[in-house]
């Protein structure tokens, strides 16, 4: 069960339940029982039934706008800078923490 | 709606991550695992007989575990589902942290659907214990490592399927 279509689908695996959904909430919307219970019946169905790898099934659900699609890892010229300053940043964190070791 | 577009409609993580993260300096891109064979199995014995897993890559606690350094550790684990997690531990992985949130664990962990399901005999039974793997960005950690050790766990614990649902 995933929300990252592409990652998966280039990886392999037997059997795919994806979700179109921002990346967090593979198996439902958070506190949505019906879609969760829906979602698991679809995993259960394609555990039973695929009889081939790379089987993918879409679920029939969206997410309430599309704003996710293009906002989540956005490059652009308003925020390059401070992107670059928090490469910078964490590169430096992580040889701090490993100079600790 | 239906429309047409001159895009995909889902998101490439693959193109949307190669170029966040060269825009923060990192001059060589993530490789992708691609497998050219993939492994399939048919389910041993009926769905209602079987006893189904749940492999999660969320984590327990903050900074304990084995994978990585510093606040960047990740843990290999298997907990009991019952009684079930009312928070796991997500903050450290990538998720759309503006779109969503990990409040509900069902979101990502079925916990309490799973159960339901051997509750109303859709499968024989729930394990009772699901299974931890941390993100890795080593995929020889993940396969030689992570992967077995879960293989053990779903033996000890009579497993017939799993399902893994990453964050």
């Amino acid at each position: 069960m995933g929300c990252a279509r592409d990652i998966v689908e280039e990886c392999g695996v037997a059997r795919f339940l994806f979700s179109d959904f921002p990346l967090g909430n593979p198996c439902g919307k958070p506190w949505d029982t019906r879609m969760q219970r829906s979602i698991v019946e679809s995993a259960l169905d394609l555990l039973d039934r695929a009889w081939m790898p790379r089987t993918t099934v879409q679920t029939p659900f969206y997410w309430d706008n599309d704003g996710w699609r293009d906002t989540f890892m956005r490059v652009d010229d308003g925020n390059r800078e401070a992107l670059a300053r928090a490469g910078e940043e964490r590169r430096r964190r992580q040889a701090e923490l490993k100079a600790q070791r | 709606m239906d429309h047409y577009q001159p895009y995909r409609s889902f998101v490439s993580y693959i193109d949307r991550s190669r170029e966040y993260y060269a825009a923060q300096g990192y001059t060589r891109p993530y490789t992708w695992a691609r497998h050219d064979a993939v492994p399939f199995a048919p389910l041993p014995k009926p769905l209602s007989e079987c006893r189904v897993g749940l492999v999660t890559t969320a984590g327990r606690t903050g900074a304990d575990g084995a994978i990585g350094i510093g606040p960047f550790k990740r843990e290999l684990y298997a907990a009991p589902s019952e009684p079930p997690p009312e928070r796991l531990f997500t903050d450290d992985l990538f998720w759309d942290k503006q779109a969503t949130h990990t409040d509900d664990v069902d979101s990502f962990l079925p916990v309490n659907r799973l159960a339901e399901c051997a509750a109303s005999g859709r499968i024989g039974s729930a394990s009772p214990r699901f299974y931890g793997v941390p993100t890795d960005y080593s995929q020889s950690r993940t396969l030689q490592r992570s992967a077995p050790r879960i293989l053990e766990w779903c033996r000890e614990d009579c497993v017939d399927a799993v399902l893994l649902a990453g964050l």
